[in-house]
């Protein structure tokens, strides 16, 4: 009584049975360490939803994530790693800080745009050069892309330490940009129309995040260059007789995921902190990675995932004030079990489930066949 | 700068090379049997850690020690899980096997010690002896005494470790059976099984060996040259030594030397670091030597300084 594998075991069970692995573990591993397990989740959960000051943090939080896990998820579809999501974020908000400084009296209107296209710029420029170096001189992209992500800290420490320091302060930060230039909050926004919300630091670029999504799906699902690159992705050698200019692929691919990476910037520089930091990207780069694992490499679960991640760094900001500052490692321990069970150990439940639900596992309908 | 200065600065180059050559040798055993080490940075940290926390609690250096290459093993365990036995992808692996050693280090400091995420101060007893070479040479001002007692003798005792252990890897790859399996295991995998030799066990003894060379380093930084733990402490350090493993294309003596050499650089940004060089405006930027290792590995890697030779098999998952 054996039965062909449905669409929701690879696409719904298997990646939500991971995640629930992932969670389970983590559990298990603040449990081991003497933490309340219980207490911790329900100081998460409140802080993260329980207001509407710790909803508009998730949706702020979001917003980087789904940059990073879009960045991620396109160079996926095409078969490369970027994981230096990190540096071409950092470049790109330094693009956004040139533009903001030397700050051109435009409206918002033309200068969001104009920040959209210079972060976007600056990104892509970043990944590029792996990218050139991947597919014209064979270096392991993952490698390189780290190495970048070392030189572009390297080279914004200089900046902030040098040319673009603020004279007359301590820390490593640019100067805070004229108040024309940041961008409008969604309290600002909302006021506009009647509504009252309470403050937060979300802002107009979590709306273009949305946008960023379903541009990519569409980019990926409804146009020539997405689908040669998922050919690429999925096999060289078909890729190859079907006549795909792999290199042109793979150049366009790091191209558009430095672009997204770079967006990073407009919420976290033009749209928050206003200034440029050392370490406003703070691993976002990183959690891009368990994003793209967990939603998939689909826009759509990048979407769901992004606002399940933004929920646990506002609510592990709560949890840092409650027991004595775990918060943020808590976040790492998650991100890192779920790139554990989502990514590397993706097919290890595989075999048992399809025992459990007694369904044909592909080697023996092949083999009946 | 005089003579003098120079010594110490090649002095201080092998202090800070030491823990790049034990993780690159690592890299290196795991690499040569076709498993991507990216978690060299995670296992560090882990080392650092296990030796530190080991150490305060029960005051034995030497025990410290162990359990620091025991945990490191854990974790490439883990990595080995994840990619040999389940043929997971390694570098995803990689990435989880450092943010779980970044994430489960700072939590175990906060709950274990409750001193900010670092581990109690080491006194000079709780640390690894340094050690003073027999008196061959008299200690005066020439320049072989000079050699002798500034720049060979006087180091920790796990810098003449590392140096031995780069002797007996290139001896193991070169002259050992064994070697040659893990030689195969990352160019050939096939020609290995078809030999009758066992992929899963070659690479497991490899990243086993190499968890337990990549806690030593670890360890260095926390109960050698440093004298606690602290959240993060390696800071890149990992993939520093990932670079040597590369630009050394992955042999053991070359390791060593592009170890000193990133030393070397590192030393060097510390002592120009105020030098009128890199001073006031418009002068050279103290990070132009910081990230010359990243550049030049980047070099390197895209094949301009002669082929870049990796395992063939590196990443492969059968």
């Amino acid at each position: 009584m054996s039965k062909a594998i449905p669409w929701w075991f690879n696409s719904l069970l298997l990646p939500l049975a991971n995640v629930g692995l992932a969670f389970v573990a983590c559990a298990i591993v603040l449990w081991l360490m003497g933490i309340d397990v219980l207490f911790a989740t329900h100081v998460m959960i409140d802080g993260a939803l329980g207001s509407g000051e710790g909803v508009g943090y998730t949706l702020y939080y979001a917003t980087n994530f789904i940059f990073a896990g879009l960045a991620v998820a396109l160079a996926w579809q095409a078969g490369l790693f970027n994981i230096g999501a990190e540096g071409q974020a950092l470049i790109g908000g330094l693009g956004i800080s040139i533009v903001c400084l030397y700050w051109v009296p435009l409206p918002m209107i033309l200068l969001f745009p104009l920040t959209i296209l210079v972060s976007a710029l600056f990104g892509a420029l970043w990944a590029f050069i792996p990218g050139w170096l991947n597919a014209y001189r064979g270096s392991h992209i993952v490698i390189t892309t780290i190495m970048f992500n070392l030189i572009a800290s390297s080279l914004i420490v200089y900046l902030l330490v040098g040319p673009l320091k603020e004279s007359g302060q301590m820390a490593a930060v640019s100067t805070t940009f004229p108040q024309q230039t940041w961008l409008p909050s969604i309290e600002n926004m909302a006021s506009y129309f009647g509504v009252t919300l309470q403050s937060s630091p979300l802002n107009i670029s979590f709306i273009w995040a949305l946008l960023c999504c379903l541009g990519t799906y569409f980019y990926l699902w409804h146009t020539r260059v997405g689908f040669e690159t998922r050919v690429v992705g999925l096999n060289l050698q078909g890729a190859k007789f079907a006549g795909i200019a792999q290199r042109r692929i793979i150049i366009i691919t790091m191209l558009l995921s430095g672009a997204l990476a770079g967006f990073i910037g407009l919420n976290e520089v033009q749209g928050s902190s206003h200034q440029l930091q050392v370490e406003f990207v703070s691993g976002y780069g990183f959690t891009g990675i368990a994003i793209a694992l967990m939603g998939r490499n689909h826009p759509l679960g990048i979407l769901i995932a992004s606002l399940l991640f933004g929920a646990l760094y506002q609510g592990g900001a709560e949890l840092a004030f409650n027991i004595d500052s775990v918060g943020n490692d808590v976040i790492i321990l998650i991100q890192a079990l779920v790139v554990l069970f989502c990514g590397a150990l993706e097919l290890m439940l595989k075999p048992s489930l399809i025992n459990l639900f007694r369904f044909n596992s592909p080697k023996t309908e092949a083999g009946n066949a | 700068m005089n003579d003098f200065s120079w010594l110490l600065l090649f002095d201080a180059a092998i202090r800070l090379a030491t823990p790049l050559l034990f993780a690159a040798l690592a890299g290196m055993l795991s690499e040569r049997a076709g498993i991507i080490d990216i978690g060299l940075e995670g296992k560090m940290l882990v080392g650092a850690f296990a030796a530190a926390a080991w150490t305060s609690i029960s005051g034995s250096v030497w025990e410290g020690i162990m359990v620091a290459m025991f945990c490191s093993v854990a974790f490439s365990l883990l990595h080995g899980f994840a990619c040999i036995t389940h043929k997971g992808d390694q570098v995803v692996s990689g990435i989880a096997v450092n943010m779980l050693a970044l994430a489960v280090t700072s939590l175990l400091a906060h709950r274990l010690f409750s001193q900010g995420g670092m581990t109690p101060v080491l006194d000079k007893l709780e640390r690894l002896p340094e050690v003073a070479f027999p008196q061959w040479i008299e200690v005066d001002d020439t320049w072989l005494s000079q050699l002798y007692w500034q720049l060979l003798s006087g180091h920790n005792i796990l810098v003449y470790v590392g140096l031995l252990l780069v002797v007996l890897l290139s001896l193991f790859f070169k002259y050992s059976p064994y070697g040659n399996r893990v030689f195969a295991a990352g160019e050939n995998p096939k020609a290995l099984q078809r030999a009758g030799g066992s992929l899963a066990t070659t690479r497991y003894a490899a990243i086993i060996c190499g968890g337990a060379i990549c806690g030593l380093s670890g360890a260095f930084l926390s109960v050698g040259h440093g004298a606690g733990f602290v959240e993060n402490m390696t800071v890149g350090k990992g993939f520093i030594a990932l670079a040597a493993l590369i630009f050394a294309k992955w042999r053991p003596v070359a390791i060593l030397f592009s170890c000193l050499f990133f030393g070397l650089l590192e030393a060097l940004a510390i002592r120009l670091q105020g030098h009128p060089l890199f001073k006031g405006d418009g002068m050279l930027p103290i990070q132009l030597i910081e990230v010359l290792p990243y550049v030049l590995t980047v070099i390197v890697l895209a094949g301009f300084i002669g082929p870049s030779l990796a395992p063939k098999a590196l990443g492969n998952r059968r």
